[in-house]
């Protein structure tokens, strides 16, 4: 049986503790003694995204923060916004009568992700700080050393993807993280001496090993969605079975309707990059329109362009590429037109 | 009302509510007093020479207790005596990358992994081959010295007939090229093995095995342990569709480590490692050339395949013969050739998978019998019909047919899906396909040459009316413990809950072959049904001498043997028994069966393909094809099976539905696909087995033929249904969107591709497929690639480390 | 590492064990408290054979870890049953759960092996939802892999045991 490598627990009861846990630990220290350097000390929700990645010797940290315990770490609360705490559950997301009514987008991207015994233990934080993911990354110990390792388990390798990379090509691939996008969401961070808030498009760069703009001190606590007056919202995924894969690719598409126009406008695409995207371009060519198929089409061409899928997922990349553009045409007329596509996704 | 009592009826497999309740004891559900856990370290070089292994480090880690490596059992092993090119764990050489190199031992399994970090080797790389042509071609590599031309592993041509005369005589010629992509099992419980070696010397290995017999000589010759010492006992299988009929390192190195240590060894396989044990689907490139006369009968059919076989010989030998042996049984073929050749390459050992040897030709000759049909503005269905193979007929290639339902299987399905009807006419990327197959009940010979039974059962019947039945198959998750209930409950006049059965024990159980190829039902169930009716005849004699009624009159069911023209006369079952211990002393019978004489031909190379009874199947698929992101839906697959008689209706009907399913994940895109020798896919998450919300609609249609041999008229009913399920819908995608797809798995890049709209430029493809050997990419690319990547470039400096964010 | 003492409640008995904090609860269930009854697959999430049922949710047992489950109540194959059931045949059969029952008769366990985890799944969702559609079915066991049914006769079985219940 795959097994865990050995780890110490520590069960904070607030973020705060959590964050001083790592901050004390040597959050972000690597350590060299243990194989490939990892992280010294991590912090575990739901785990559905680390323990495999452990069990795999992606990471093997002396100490484990586990959030399984810290108060109200579950909870949806609506106060004019939509305060999400990022102990929640992806279950809990996807069944929230408030979600699903003004946020579609998240609660149909939430209800994508992987397995419903997944989702019954992932939670929307660990969604949102899913690890990229690399078809020469996600293998075992004992792929990796047959492979020669790579430079996301070893800084010292090349990215196997393409190997004049200056920077790791792995993919982000959380589902949720588009659909928050175009929604509008910011997240709460807390370390060891305070809390910030960041828009949730700024927590995310082009780089497959720092893919986060957080300092790795701070614990995400909670997300929060702006009043969603007058917008309408859909997430659609490409993926090869119906559960348990991650996206090839994913568009998540918001609309604020005045009268017959749409008056604001955003796209995210998730899986064809590094970080997920909101597309400007997108947007633009979108605002001011009636969401006719002209405007669709331009749309949809913002993001074929802005899409840039490696062959480094499920799929290949001319297929990933095409449905970039599909995706967003089909999201957008289930936009226009309720019921084109939004709430059933095509199987498969 | 039907003659029979439990035949036919929809009663629970005899072994479901151990399932159900957890009881059943699988082999890793296996825990001993003081037993080890053991772990293989397995070869990171497709080809390389192994210089030293050094396990010394390994065994200082706290917690080791024993190691053991090739060296330590030299002796050639393999399923096939004629081809045994393995050792149980690598000794001087390495082939493909997974291969067991060594083996550990350790108080728990986290001590056994840590250790194998700890173990030295120091390989000498070799140019590895990765594709047929390569193996065909490089004299100058050799994956085993004992090849005689190249990479050949086997090459065999067999002729019935002129063909240059029977192409002579067509009207019209098809010449065809597929290739159909390897892939794998993927059975849900991973290999295990728990080995014993007691004080009395001798060993008892409970292992997952489809083959308790076999692995039993292999055992006693790898470790030069005397047979009578060894005990193989076949836990329940949980899945195996011919992946583990093989014998396995893991085996080996589990009964090894028991003997050096004296105490129980366990080794499971962890989901990754199955990957690299595979014995799989091979992948084959056919080339089939068909003539045909305007009519549509066919005048000859010359086979061609190339099989990839991997880097062991596994079942190959039969492999190779079974592409061309079962072409000829499902049409008529007047004249025939086939050429095929197995190759070896640095990739796990690929083997038998459900189907063996005969899916991918079924795939090929389907696809091309539709394109004939078109060619000739003939309904798929009905030409088909028009070139049966007759029942009770004998094949161009001398193959005995009894029982022959294909026929009535392609009726049933036009009823059910009004094919006919509906082909060409659902709408453009919507679409239906037929395809027809037929498949083995059983080898007509066993592996190793013999004049012994194939299948040997023991019953006994206690003073109560229980009813034990011992029998040396493996129980896989196809029913056959309960193919045995059933058919001793009928012949004795019990209740298959009145059954014990015993399966799979080389100390319990009379030799039975094993649970492959399909043979359980047809070679058991004869066995059990002799064994049963010299134990009826005692029972029966003894209670007409109680009754006072002839013999000819009485009937046995439902625990009573009774007048059948007077049913209230009766005895008991159980009483029955005790008349007839008294009289006979104990019952205790033994049954046999062992194939007729005369069922294939003498020719060298016709001992593969003959069976005492072929089933027959067809299928229809319906397809839906998102023609923007070229997604392939497959709707619904209706199988029709002739399967004899179904002895028990629920469970037929579950291996034809699982089967489906099984056909619909081969073609919709399970690959069994590497990169430089390195599996590109070897878990759960990339290897893409169908979920519940991919899986088509099943629906199975039983027909029975009765066959004169099979017990109770059955054949076989686990095997041949997957065949025409991946043509039946590759000819269904060409009805949605007119392009032929000859090749597999058939993919959304594909399928853009033809489209036109995989890069914009709008060219569509009216084909997908080979155009024959060669036009490979570069095997050995990805390779260099590797090396020169690692060694060339510059260290990069990582920053100040930041990795990830430090949530999961 | 040093080993942690707890208490798990599993199919209502209360279980102390001493277990390492790196064992998962897959592990635990098999290897301390001799509950063989849960397979695994993959232990990596990526097939449901372990799954459980956590205060009656179901969650893969191979990425659980015990010390984070507090006081919850565990529930695994062999809790299904009426606990302690005597006889065999028909009398056994009233006290298997109804989709045991199902599951026997319609054939969808065939080699078993990924069926304990299917039952308690379904047994989730038959408490959530009485009478789901097969397409709820189809919805709620997605996270379980079969490899032998083509989920034909599980669907059928959970239809018949909530039809029953």
């Amino acid at each position: 049986m795959l097994r865990l490598p050995r780890f110490r627990i520590a069960t904070p009861r607030t973020y705060r503790e959590a964050a001083q846990l790592l901050r004390d630990n040597g959050a972000g220290e690597l350590d060299r003694t243990r194989g490939t350097p990892t992280l010294r000390v991590m912090l575990v929700a739901g785990g559905t995204d680390l323990f495999p990645n452990m069990k795999r010797r992606q990471f093997s940290p002396e100490v484990l923060v586990s959030l399984a315990r810290v108060r109200d770490a579950a909870r949806i609360h609506e106060n004019g916004k939509l305060e999400i705490s990022a102990g929640t559950t992806l279950t809990e997301v996807a069944g929230d009568q408030r979600v699903r009514d003004r946020y579609t987008a998240l609660a149909q991207a939430a209800e994508l992700v992987s397995t419903p015994q997944l989702r019954n233990m992932g939670t929307i934080g660990g969604n949102v700080c899913l690890d990229t993911r690399c078809n020469w990354y996600d293998q075992s110990l004992f792929w990796r050393t047959a492979e020669g390792f790579c430079m996301k388990t070893n800084p010292e390798v090349v990215c196997r993807v393409a190997t004049s990379s200056p920077r790791c090509l792995a993919v982000a691939s959380a589902d949720t993280v588009p659909a928050l996008l175009v929604l509008g969401a910011s997240a709460h961070l807390q370390n060891a001496e305070g809390e910030r808030e960041v828009a949730l498009a700024d927590l995310y760069r082009e780089d497959g090993i720092r893919a986060w703009a957080m300092r790795q001190d701070e614990v995400l606590t909670e997300i929060t969605l702006p009043r969603a007056e007058g917008w309408r919202s859909t997430y659609l995924k490409l993926r090869d079975r119906g559960s348990f894969d991650f996206p090839i690719a994913g568009v998540g598409a918001a609309v604020r309707w005045d009268g017959g126009t749409v008056r604001e406008a955003r796209i995210a695409v998730t899986a064809l990059g590094s970080r997920p995207l909101l597309v400007e371009a997108a947007r633009e060519a979108l605002v001011g329109t009636r969401l006719d198929d002209r405007a669709i089409g331009a749309a949809a061409d913002a993001v074929h362009k802005a899409a840039r899928p490696m062959d480094n997922t499920s799929g290949t990349i001319s297929q990933r590429k095409v449905a970039s553009r599909v995706l967003t045409e089909r999201a957008l007329v289930s936009l226009r037109d309720p019921g084109a596509w939004g709430a059933a996704p095509p199987k498969r | 009302m039907s003659e029979f009592s439990i035949i036919g009826r929809r009663l629970p497999k005899v072994n479901s509510w151990a399932h159900l309740t957890g009881e059943a004891r699988y082999a890793d559900d296996i825990f001993l007093p003081r037993m080890l856990y053991g772990r293989l370290l397995r070869s990171t070089r497709p080809h390389a020479r192994i210089r030293r292994i050094d396990v010394s480090r390994a065994l200082a880690h706290p917690g080791v207790v024993a190691a053991v490596i090739g060296a330590d059992m030299p002796e050639k092993m393999g399923i096939m005596p004629s081809t045994q090119d393995e050792t149980a764990l690598a000794v001087d050489k390495v082939r493909y990358v997974g291969e067991p190199v060594a083996a550990v031992a350790a108080v728990d399994e986290d001590a056994a992994f840590e250790a194998l970090s700890l173990i030295e080797v120091d390989y000498e790389d070799l140019e590895p081959i990765f594709t047929i042509e390569d193996a065909l071609e490089r004299e100058d590599v050799k994956i085993h010295e004992e090849a005689k031309r190249a990479n050949v592993f086997k090459e065999v041509h067999l002729s019935f007939g002129d063909l240059d005369a029977g192409f002579a005589r067509a009207d019209h010629v098809r010449d065809d090229w597929f290739f159909f992509e390897g892939n794998t099992h993927a059975p849900m419980e991973s290999h295990s093995a728990v080995a014993q070696y007691g004080g009395d010397d001798k060993l008892t290995l409970w292992t997952a095995t489809q083959v308790p017999h076999y692995l039993h000589r292999e055992l006693e010759k790898v470790l030069g342990l005397e047979r009578s010492r060894i005990r193989v006992i076949a836990t329940p299988n949980g899945g195996a569709f011919g992946g583990k009929s093989d014998p396995f390192g893991h085996e080996f190195a589990a009964a090894l480590l028991a003997m050096r240590t004296r105490r129980p060894v366990k080794i499971t396989l962890d989901r990754e490692e199955v990957f690299y044990a595979h014995r799989g689907r091979h992948p084959v490139k056919m080339r089939i050339k068909t003539g045909v006369q305007k009519d549509g009968e066919i005048t000859a059919v010359h086979y061609q395949s190339w099989l990839d076989g991997g880097a062991y010989a596994s079942y190959g030998i039969a492999t190779t013969y079974y592409t061309g042996a079962l072409l000829t049984v499902t049409y008529r073929i007047p004249i025939y050739k086939f050429d095929g050749v197995r190759v070896y390459t640095n990739k796990p050992p690929c083997g038998p998978k459900r189907g063996h040897g005969t899916t991918q030709p079924r795939y090929g000759f389907e696809c091309q019998i539709d394109k004939i049909a078109e060619d000739l503005g003939l309904d798929p269905l009905e030409y088909r019909k028009r070139i049966l193979q007759p029942p009770n007929s004998r094949t161009v290639n001398e193959l005995r047919i009894t029982s022959m339902g294909l026929g009535e299987c392609l009726d049933a399905l036009q009823r059910r899906t009004h094919f006919s009807e509906r082909r060409g006419q659902l709408g453009r990327g919507k679409g239906i396909g037929i395809a027809g197959s037929a498949y083995i009940s059983g080898a007509g010979l066993p592996i190793y040459w013999n004049d012994m039974p194939h299948s040997g059962a023991e019953i006994r019947i206690d003073r109560g009316g229980g009813v034990t039945v011992m029998c040396g198959t493996a129980e896989i998750g196809q029913g056959s413990d309960n193919v045995l209930a059933t058919v001793a409950a009928e012949t004795l006049g019990v209740y298959p809950s009145d059954v014990h059965v015993v399966s799979g024990d080389t100390s319990l159980t009379p030799v039975d072959l094993g649970s492959y190829s399909s043979r359980v039902t047809f070679m058991a169930g004869n066995a059990v049904r002799d064994a049963s009716l010299k134990l009826r005849t005692l029972l029966v004699g003894a209670a007409a001498e109680k009754l006072g009624v002839p013999e000819t009159r009485l009937l046995s069911a439902y625990r009573r043997i009774y007048d059948q023209d007077d049913p209230e006369k009766f005895v008991t079952f159980a009483d029955a028994a005790v008349l007839a211990e008294s009289k006979h002393g104990t019952l205790v019978a033994a049954g046999s069966y062992k194939p007729p004489k005369g069922i294939g031909g003498t020719f060298k190379g016709a001992g593969v393909g003959p069976s005492p009874a072929y089933s027959y199947q067809a299928a229809v698929a319906e397809v839906s094809v998102d023609l923007d992101t070229g997604t392939l839906v497959v709707d619904k697959v209706t199988t029709a099976h002739d399967c004899g008689r179904a002895l028990n209706p629920p469970n037929v009907e579950g291996q034809i539905e699982g089967a489906a399913y099984m056909g619909y994940g081969e073609i919709i895109g399970e690959e069994q696909v590497f990169r430089g020798g390195l599996h590109k896919k070897p878990s759960l998450l990339d290897y893409k087995l169908p979920t519940s919300l991919d899986t088509p609609a099943l629906e199975a249609l039983v027909v029975e033929s009765v066959d004169a041999e099979g017990p109770f008229g059955a054949k076989e009913a686990g095997e041949g249904p997957l065949n025409p399920v991946i043509p039946a819908i590759a000819n269904a995608v060409y009805d949605a969107i007119g392009v032929r797809f000859d090749e597999t798995p058939i993919t959304a890049e594909k399928i853009l591709d033809a489209l036109g709209k995989r890069d914009n430029r709008g060219v569509t493809k009216k084909r997908i497929g080979p155009d024959g050997l060669g036009g490979d990419a570069d095997p050995n690319r990805a390779l260099r690639r590797l090396g020169a990547t690692t060694a060339a470039r510059e260290r990069r400096v990582a920053g100040d480390g930041g990795q990830s964010p430090p949530t999961g | 590492m040093t080993k942690e003492l707890l208490t798990l409640r599993v199919n209502g008995e209360p279980r102390t064990i001493a277990v390492e904090p790196h064992h998962t609860l897959l592990e635990v269930l098999r290897e301390e408290l001799g509950l063989t009854g849960t397979k695994h697959g993959c232990e990596l999430g990526e097939c449901g054979t372990c799954t459980v049922l956590v205060d009656g949710v179901p969650v893969l047992s191979c990425l659980t870890l015990p010390a984070f489950l507090g006081d919850a109540d565990v529930r695994t194959v062999e809790g299904l049953a009426g606990a302690g059931a005597p006889g065999r045949g028909a009398e056994r059969e009233a006290t298997l759960d109804p989709l045991q029952t199902a599951f026997a008769e319609e054939g969808a366990a065939q080699c078993g092996y990924c069926t304990p985890g299917m039952l308690m799944t379904a047994r989730a969702l038959l408490d959530a939802n009485p009478r789901p559609s097969r397409a709820e079915i189809a919805q709620a066991i997605s996270g379980n892999l079969c490899r032998c049914t083509g989920y034909t006769a599980i669907y059928e079985a959970i239809e018949k045991a909530a039809a029953r219940s």
